[in-house]
């Protein structure tokens, strides 16, 4: 966007729009600060039993003897490389393998059916066989992120693949481009917003996995905190690694947005 | 006159589960270098699919279509929009054909730029698409094609997709810039105005499959599209070739009878 000197009224509309948005803000903030004080207080007049609800102070407590035995740190950095492990694999397989299918509608159409039944099947389900042919450690953790995510990487790249214009492939043809010209100057350039937001859909379902895993498997990481805070009812624990968790996604999805902007400014995609 | 394109014969059948689709028959038709070539016909009667014969893209199913170039890397082709990638400069985009060949000199990027330069993009050549105007969109689209330095230029619908008064000037600008380049062109249209005005022989196609029913000369006079529109002997042209498409059948016409063309003249 161009900075233009604009006259009187835009200045008074922009001023209005911007006002809007910090109110929006302010009363977002507010809305939480409300409530955790509500939680709080309720807790401390013992309306609520804050043996099964835990409560903000509690939680911060839990933090800080976390903190301070230094034991936090494995698990959080457990839980990320997990993560992360899990995000990076499954995007590049995904992509690797939606660019192979696009290649051939052959195998797009072998494929096809396998495509749709494993992506409705509840992969957790998958559990003890995963434990038995990966062994209940960090593989089979990652293994079940994959699964989770996997499948519908590839079904959302693909989509987005064969969804480029039939007259721009037309031009291609026109110009006699060969499939490999064809995917490096058309489909993948027109589809980078597509694929960002498979990326952005991945950022969630990753966390989904690797939590999942977790549960199933582990001895660290946040997903194991839960479980075994939950074990013990030690609610705070299980508040506190929630908490901690919501923070962790929130960076990593923010994390892509940014990366969203950048590379759509790059490309020059309209955001 | 040369003649640098011979069909003879050519006849298309278009294959899918549905059967059988026979898109041209019996084509019999010569290009002349130099020429400004108009196809009319009622839209579905095949014009695109001539050009994609042309253009090297399908082969015919029958008959033999004879050039005296390349077929595979001296034929231009512009779609009826623009098709520009908005992720490239206009630069970038003219550039695209030449890199699909796999090899850019670096005469052709200063040829790409004087011929930018030469039709007023060279302000604009390193903007983005979106930026421009549907107009310059359609001058760059073609300048994509000049670039690599085409012996004939394949124009399917190429205004179609603009509003009448930019039709009007970007038809111009289409038109000089082939004429002052020197080279042939066909151009597909269902207008005939259009095809009268900017070209210099029309050929009037029948319903599908398409063959070839009649060719007029149509070089009035010299001057631009609008003077040409004004000239005499335009509206009887357009007349003779009105009469002779068949899209005045299309309102009582049943499926049977409408594969089987006649022949008025
Ligand atoms: N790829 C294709 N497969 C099957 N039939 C086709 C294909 N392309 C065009 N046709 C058929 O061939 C006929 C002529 O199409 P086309 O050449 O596009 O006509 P026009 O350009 O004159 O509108 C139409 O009946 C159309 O349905
Ligand atoms: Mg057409």
């Amino acid at each position: 966007m161009k900075k233009k000197i604009c006259s009187k009224e835009h200045q008074k509309y922009l001023r209005i729009r911007r006002s809007k948005s910090i109110i929006i803000l302010v009363i977002q903030i507010a809305l939480l600060v409300f409530a955790v004080l509500l939680w709080e207080l309720l807790a401390r007049k013992e309306i609520i039993d804050s043996f099964i609800t835990s409560s903000p102070s509690k939680i911060i407590q839990t933090f800080t003897n976390l903190v301070g035995d230094g034991s936090i740190w494995k698990h959080i950095l457990s839980t990320l490389y997990e993560t992360i492990i899990g995000f990076l694999l499954s995007t590049a397989v995904g992509t690797v393998v939606a660019i192979l299918l696009w290649f051939s509608k052959t195998c797009q159409r072998i494929f096809e059916p396998y495509l749709v039944v494993l992506n409705s099947l509840p992969k957790i389900a998958l559990g003890p066989i995963i434990i038995i042919w990966v062994g209940a450690g960090r593989g089979a953790i990652i293994t079940m992120t994959l699964l989770i995510t996997l499948i519908i990487t590839i079904i959302n790249t693909l989509a987005g693949f064969t969804a480029v214009e039939k007259d721009k492939l037309l031009l291609m043809q026109t110009l006699h481009a060969n499939k490999f010209q064809t995917l490096f100057k058309l489909v993948l350039p027109a589809n980078i917003p597509n694929m960002i937001s498979c990326l952005k859909v991945n950022v969630g379902l990753t966390w989904v996995g690797t939590i999942m895993g977790e549960y199933l498997v582990s001895k660290e990481g946040l997903g194991y905190l839960i479980v075994y805070g939950g074990q013990v009812f030690n609610l705070s624990l299980v508040m506190c690694s929630t908490v901690i968790l919501c923070f962790l996604a929130g960076i990593m999805y923010a994390t892509v947005a940014i990366l969203e902007k950048v590379v759509k400014k790059f490309f020059n995609f309209e955001i | 006159m040369e003649e640098i394109v011979k069909l003879s014969g050519v006849k298309l059948i278009y294959h899918s589960k549905n059967g059988e689709n026979m898109a041209i028959r019996d084509l019999n038709l010569s290009v002349y270098k130099g020429e400004f070539l108009a196809l009319v016909g009622p839209s579905g009667s095949g014009k695109t699919t001539i050009l994609s014969l042309l253009a090297g893209i399908l082969k015919p199913s029958e008959g033999e279509i004879q050039t005296s170039f390349d077929l595979k890397n001296k034929v231009g082709y512009m779609l009826q929009k623009d098709q520009l990638f908005n992720w490239r400069t206009i630069y970038k985009n003219i550039l695209l054909g030449l890199e699909i060949k796999g090899k850019i000199t670096k005469e052709d990027k200063e040829y790409a730029k004087y011929l930018l330069q030469k039709y007023g993009l060279g302000d604009v050549m390193h903007k983005y698409p979106p930026e421009l105007s549907g107009g310059m969109k359609q001058r760059a689209a073609l300048i994509r094609t000049l670039v690599l330095k085409p012996e004939i230029v394949l124009l399917d619908e190429p205004f179609s997709a603009l509003d009448f008064q930019t039709r009007l000037s970007v038809g111009e600008d289409v038109r000089s810039i082939i004429k002052s380049e020197g080279l042939t062109a066909i151009l597909v249209t269902h207008d005939i105005s259009e095809a009268i005005s900017i070209c210099d022989r029309v050929a009037v196609l029948s319903r599908k499959p398409a063959t070839i029913k009649n060719i007029y000369d149509t070089r009035l006079n010299e001057g631009t599209i609008l003077e040409k529109r004004e000239a005499q002997g335009f509206s009887e042209l357009f007349t003779k070739i009105w009469k002779e498409l068949d899209i005045h059948e299309e309102e009582n016409m049943f499926k049977g009878t409408s594969e089987i063309p006649t022949d008025t003249t």
